[in-house]
């Protein structure tokens, strides 16, 4: 059973899929929500043991059909995915926990849409096969472009459609540079690649940079890395708020993939294509923090401004993708699990303001008060506070970590005025967000709202996910000790080779 | 044939590149369905174009490279049904938004209902 663990990430929430979209969950609300948050817990237990499993045996994989690799697909449990796949596992449980409340009988099918959504993050972070990584991609997509339209409304079409067109010609790129790459390299084993790929010669250095800088294309666009962000401020504000905060660990698919495919196939190892995109990421990912920090003071509304604040997350990472180096991978790390935490927070929170603001819903002007300012507004500070990065909360531990691996390097001359600023201009942003929503009233004869109390499935989801922040720093020193090992292993690139080719299973 | 297959990929992109960047719903899906198509004759090719060699590893030590037709089967299976989707999708879109441009075009659509009126 144990050797089998790799794959039970991606298995469970297929079968919750699956059990979900039979007869006796599709009758009744009840039972299909107690088998949905069920299976999701299931997921998500499995998914810790299998970090922790992973934590203290070494890297695993996972021959699919005992087709060893580089013929056969495999699955590559290492410390970064199985880290990542946890991380999925709780916020898919987080979503569907507070999709439970009421948010799962706007559209059809929700629950089965987000256990298949888990299942291709889930798949896309373990897998070890580029082509494999497209087909979960896929999944993940045809799963969020069915989430999109949930519940939706005219609005929300044009969004989805906007989304959609996009993602289908991202994924023709991705297969065109699949195509190249295989016809230079004959192999689309993301370890057997790293090989092969320091062995070319003449034009197919060429070739190989083409066909990886078409893969760049794509992963800037699921990442929203600029200029191809455009779609998601839209996209991320029209969605559900709960869907918006499943989706805040899709942009971060984008980034593994990078990650993996620069600097495992195109890192250190890769003689002539040593770190070819580094130069483009770095500029790239400096102006998607600046766009981002100009689209949050712009936002009109709470769930712009989260999206906003996704971008900047975004760039950060990208950023930190661009320095190729231990210790700001692991700082990548630290911040990807903490931005990917709170901004889902963040989003599940504009919602219940929404809902308490009656018509202003959550747009930045004066309006009706709040019904439990106490609650939202203590969630709202600690939110904005994480995000900001103030202490004592991880965002400070995250940013100041950030810093640090990018001191000793020169592009620390741009990187630390551009970042600090940007962390001030979010700053701003939140406090205005946070007055105008809590404190400037319009119309004080409407004080009274007949709305409900928030529903306490919903505010539990919240109070944890934003629990999370203070214990990533409590638990700092494991945690950090952790992101640093699986970084080490990220980066050992001729570990990691023989693991893949030489362990199976 | 090299030089036919290449012209032949290169026509459909370019063509489908043309239709994706025309406003209306229905030109942007033909030409998702166009790319799509020269992507899988491309994946086909990057196995090399050969002919008269076995499929699989046959009797003769010569084979054709059977991943690249594994690699088209996938995609073709997974942009069928993406663009079975996106149809739909359109035609949604042309019910709720009153018009098929791909960005909803409010302000025409509003002065189409007028004129309507």
């Amino acid at each position: 059973m144990i050797q089998h663990l790799a794959s039970l990430p991606i298995l469970l929430p297929m079968l919750a899929a699956v059990i979900l979209l039979l007869p006796p969950c599709g009758k009744s609300v009840q039972i299909r929500r107690y088998a949905s948050n069920t299976m999701a817990l299931i997921t998500f237990a499995v998914s810790v043991f299998l970090l922790i499993h992973i934590y203290n045996t070494g890297i695993s994989v996972y021959a699919i059909g005992d087709w060893s690799a580089p013929y056969g697909i495999v699955l590559v449990a290492d410390n970064l995915s199985t880290l990542l796949v946890a991380l999925t596992s709780f916020l898919g449980l987080g979503a569907i926990l507070y999709g439970s409340a009421g948010d799962d009988e706007k559209g059809s099918f929700y629950h089965p849409l987000v256990h298949f959504l888990v299942l291709g993050v889930n798949g896309a972070f373990l897998t070890g096969d580029l082509f494999n990584l497209f087909v979960f991609f896929e999944v993940l997509l045809i799963a969020s472009y069915a989430l999109l339209m949930h519940g939706g409304d005219k609005q929300n079409t044009r969004a989805a459609l906007q989304y959609v067109i996009l993602n289908l010609v991202g994924s023709s790129v991705f297969l065109i540079g699949l195509g190249i790459l295989y016809g230079v390299l004959g192999t689309l084993n993301i370890a057997d690649m790293a090989q092969k790929v320091s062995q070319l010669n003449g034009d197919d250095v060429f070739i190989a940079k083409a066909g990886g800088l078409l893969l760049l294309i794509v992963f800037a666009l699921k990442g929203a890395l600029l200029p191809l962000h455009l779609w998601l401020p839209n996209t991320y504000a029209s969605a559900k708020p709960v869907v918006a905060a499943l989706f805040a660990i899709m942009t971060k698919v984008g980034v593994y993939a990078m990650l993996r495919v620069y600097t495992v196939i195109f890192g250190e190892q890769a003689g002539a294509l040593e770190h070819m995109v580094q130069p483009w990421l770095w500029g790239l990912a400096i102006a998607t923090i600046v766009v981002g920090a100009m689209g949050a003071i712009a936002a009109q509304d709470l769930r712009k401004l989260t999206a906003n604040l996704v971008l900047v997350s975004v760039g950060t990472l990208v950023a930190l993708v661009a320095l190729q180096n231990v210790n700001a991978t692991a700082a990548l790390l630290y911040y990807l699990v903490h931005s990917t935490l709170v901004s889902a927070a963040l989003f599940l929170l504009a919602d219940l303001i929404a809902k308490q603001r009656g018509k202003v819903a959550d747009r930045l002007v004066g309006g009706r008060a709040v019904k439990q300012p106490l609650l939202l507004g203590a969630c709202f500070v600690v939110a904005a506070l994480t995000v900001v990065g103030m202490p004592p909360l991880s965002g400070f531990v995250g940013k100041i970590w950030i810093l640090k691996s990018t001191l000793n390097s020169e592009q620390a001359l741009v990187f630390w005025p551009v970042y600090l600023v940007t962390s001030f201009a979010l700053l701003v942003a939140l406090s205005r967000a946070g007055t105008s929503l809590f404190w400037e009233r319009k119309d004080k004869r409407s004080e009274s709202a007949d709305c409900a109390d928030a529903n306490p499935l919903q505010v539990t989801v919240i109070i944890g996910l934003l629990a999370c922040s203070p214990l990533l720093v409590i638990f700092g020193g494991p945690i950090s000790e952790y992101m640093v090992g699986a970084a080490t292993q990220l980066h050992d690139i001729s570990g990691g080779i023989n693991a893949v080719l030489k362990g199976g299973m | 044939m090299e030089l036919l297959y290449a012209s032949c990929v290169g026509v459909l992109v370019s063509c489908g590149i043309f239709l994706l960047l025309r406003a209306r719903t229905f030109p942007v899906v033909l030409g998702l369905t166009m790319i799509s198509y020269a992507v899988n004759l491309f994946l086909f090719s990057s196995g090399r174009l050969t002919i008269n060699k076995a499929v699989v590893l046959g009797t003769g030590a010569d084979y054709a490279d059977p991943l690249p037709q594994a690699l088209v089967l996938t995609a073709i299976v997974i942009g069928f049904a993406m663009t079975a989707f996106v149809v739909i999708l359109a035609i949604r879109g042309r019910a709720d938004l009153g018009s098929d441009h791909v960005d909803g075009s409010p302000v025409k659509s509003a002065a189409a209902s007028k004129e309507q009126k």
